[in-house]
């Protein structure tokens, strides 16, 4: 499936006063998933005179479709019901459908909007879930969102990621953006704009500030900038190089990549840019820190053993002890939401795909049949990975499910997408 | 310190360093610090000459501009190249690194930042710590050709600013390397 999605900015992110305005956004395209998806009905809301596009059951189904677990039935031509009592279940059970969404949208003065859905069991006819929202036009796609979090939850028993956002970097030419937007891609937000590269952004655990490296004072700076107001600071700008910045999991420290004392060796740092502390040593490079969720262990890569290869330590500090044994290049190391699961980029045979290793047992399986992956990240319900890879020559983003059976493409025609990262 | 030594001490770095060969991997991936196999015939007897005055002065050629732009002048060579998977400045680079050590040490007020890059291929943190590692080799260099460190600062653009985008070897290697980059210029 291709196509063009229509774009509402929900808010217009600033930097140093500069209102950045939104510029089109990605395309989707699923491949595959998973071999007994769920069927549900996603019938088309009762729509109101002067609603948003596109409707919302279309947003709906396509963050359920996007998943991987479940199928949508075509609801097209057949009844359209808005209450459970106007529901032939009989119609839906024999379009194979084993649960169904209905709902309508009222317009209310002002502006708003009532938007009521309900979640219907097909087989057993009853009712899984009803909610009402009352929003205004800007609300729109996040509502869809939560409608689809909800849906997903219920029908497979873990928490939806369709709320959730993403941070990326597009050059366009000689341009740089560094942009936040929705997790299918859509509402894109410019939070930084550059003539110079932009890297390794990584949201706060609230997912109100993005850490990230700016190359625009002709060195690589960290810097912590708010997402609510565009404000920013540096965090990191020692004589050097300043990079690979990683939250705590309470949001009030960074791990950083620092060369101040030579080679490149991770360092503990307040957000303010106080209360340096050296984490690593060693002669060589270790670089990449991610925190596991209950921040007690860094995960990094370091060449101390010949090659590159993920490592972890405590965050207290002490001698770190080697995680990846197979193959020559393991780099980018990044930790499931419940500390069970590493990804990584592992090359093999020259290509760099997204591998994803158990810890409690070492078993590590390839996930993409892509050749330049780099930068995976966490959904936050960790059911997928986000990374970016090359199609065509360009830069795209692609998330995979962690059975690798389902895949998703994000891009722009023009646009090379790159250091996309997952947050809240 | 003495010009006279300088180009013996910079002989005696390189062939301490050697360079290395690349081998079949398809990425820069090792630490390249493989001293035992120095190269020392490459760099033997090339004791001769010393830091150039005249580039120093800018006279060299009657050419009156910023001794720096001077196309005659080897400070007018920015680029110190890589071999793949090494992190060692080359013999061939003595001339330019010591003319660039003149000029720092005649101006001591001026101040060089020296950006290392490397090739596309991997994780960009990792490349950036690659090229750190560039940067570091020709700081070093500079170092012990008596340039103070407070005018030097070494960082690294990583996979950032690629000299050649394409996606070949030839490309790769325009890649791998450290430009010298003057803080007046």
């Amino acid at each position: 499936m291709l196509r063009a999605v229509l774009l509402f900015p929900l808010f217009c992110l600033s930097l140093l006063g500069a209102a950045f305005s939104a510029h089109a956004a990605m395309e989707i395209q699923v491949i595959g998933g998973a071999a007994n998806k769920i069927a549900v009905a996603v019938v088309p809301f009762q729509m109101a005179a002067g609603q948003p596009e596109p409707m919302l059951t279309q947003i709906v189904g396509d963050d359920l479709n996007r998943s991987g677990q479940i199928r949508l039935v075509d609801a097209r031509g057949l009844q359209q019901p808005v209450e459970p009592a106007q529901v032939n279940y009989s119609t839906w059970r024999a379009q194979g459908a084993e649960a169904m969404v209905i709902g309508q949208v009222i317009a209310l003065p002002g502006g708003r909007f009532d938007v009521r859905f309900r979640l219907l069991d097909v087989i057993k006819q009853t009712q899984l879930a009803g909610f009402g929202y009352n929003i205004s036009a800007s609300q729109w796609r996040a509502t869809a969102h939560q409608i689809a979090d909800i849906v997903y939850e219920k029908l497979t028993g873990t928490p939806g990621a369709f709320s959730s956002r993403i941070a990326y970097v597009q050059k366009q030419g000689k341009r740089f953006e560094l942009r936040v937007a929705d997790a299918d891609g859509q509402n894109p937000r410019t939070v930084v704009r550059s003539n110079e590269s932009v890297i390794s952004p990584m949201f706060s655990p609230d997912g109100t500030r993005l850490a990230y490296v700016s190359f625009e004072d002709r060195k690589p700076v960290v810097y912590v900038q708010s997402l609510q107001d565009g404000s920013r600071h540096k965090t990191a700008a020692f004589k050097g190089s300043n990079s690979a910045p990683a939250w705590t999991p309470d949001g009030r420290r960074l791990a950083v990549v620092l060369t101040r004392d030579e080679t490149s060796q991770i360092y503990m740092i307040n957000v303010d840019g106080s209360g340096v502390s050296r984490l690593t040593r060693s002669g060589g490079i270790d670089t990449e820190p991610v925190f596991s969720p209950d921040g007690k262990t860094v995960y990094f890569t370091s060449d101390r053993g010949g090659s590159p290869q993920i490592y972890r330590v405590a965050a207290s500090g002490g001698e770190p002890t080697r995680v990846t044994f197979s193959g020559s290049y393991n780099v980018s190391p990044a930790i499931s939401p419940d500390g069970r699961l590493l990804a990584y980029i592992g090359r093999d045979e020259g290509r760099f795909r997204v591998m994803l290793h158990e810890l409690a047992s070492g078993q590590t399986r390839v996930l993409t049949d892509t050749a330049r992956d780099e930068s995976p990240s966490f959904a936050p319900n960790g059911q997928s990975i986000l990374y970016a890879t090359v199609q065509g020559g360009r830069g795209v983003l692609g998330t995979v499910s962690l059975d690798g059976k389902t895949r998703s493409r994000l891009s722009e025609p023009g646009v090379d997408a790159r250091e996309p990262a997952w947050g809240p | 310190m003495n010009k006279i030594f300088l180009p013996v001490l910079l002989t005696l770095i390189l062939s301490a360093c050697g360079t290395t060969t690349g081998t079949q991997a398809t990425v820069e991936d090792r630490t390249g610090d493989k001293a035992a196999t120095a190269t020392g015939a490459e760099t033997a007897g090339t004791g001769a000459g010393g830091v150039s005055g005249a580039a120093v002065d800018g006279k060299q050629g009657g050419y009156t501009g910023d001794p720096r732009k001077n196309p005659a002048s080897p400070l007018s060579k920015r680029d110190i190249f890589f071999d793949f998977d090494s992190f060692v400045v080359k013999p061939e680079y003595r001339p330019v690194l010591e003319a660039h050590a003149g000029y720092l040490m005649a101006k001591r007020d001026s101040r060089v930042i020296l950006q290392g890059n490397a090739d596309e291929r991997g994780s960009r943190e990792y490349n950036l710590a690659l090229g750190q590692k560039r940067a570091e080799a020709v700081r070093k260099a500079l170092a012990v050709l008596g340039v103070n460190d407070s005018q030097m600062e070494a960082v690294s653009f990583g996979e950032e600013k690629p000299r050649n985008e394409g996606d070949t070897e030839e490309a790769y290697a325009q890649n791998r390397r450290t430009d010298v980059v003057y803080g007046d210029e």
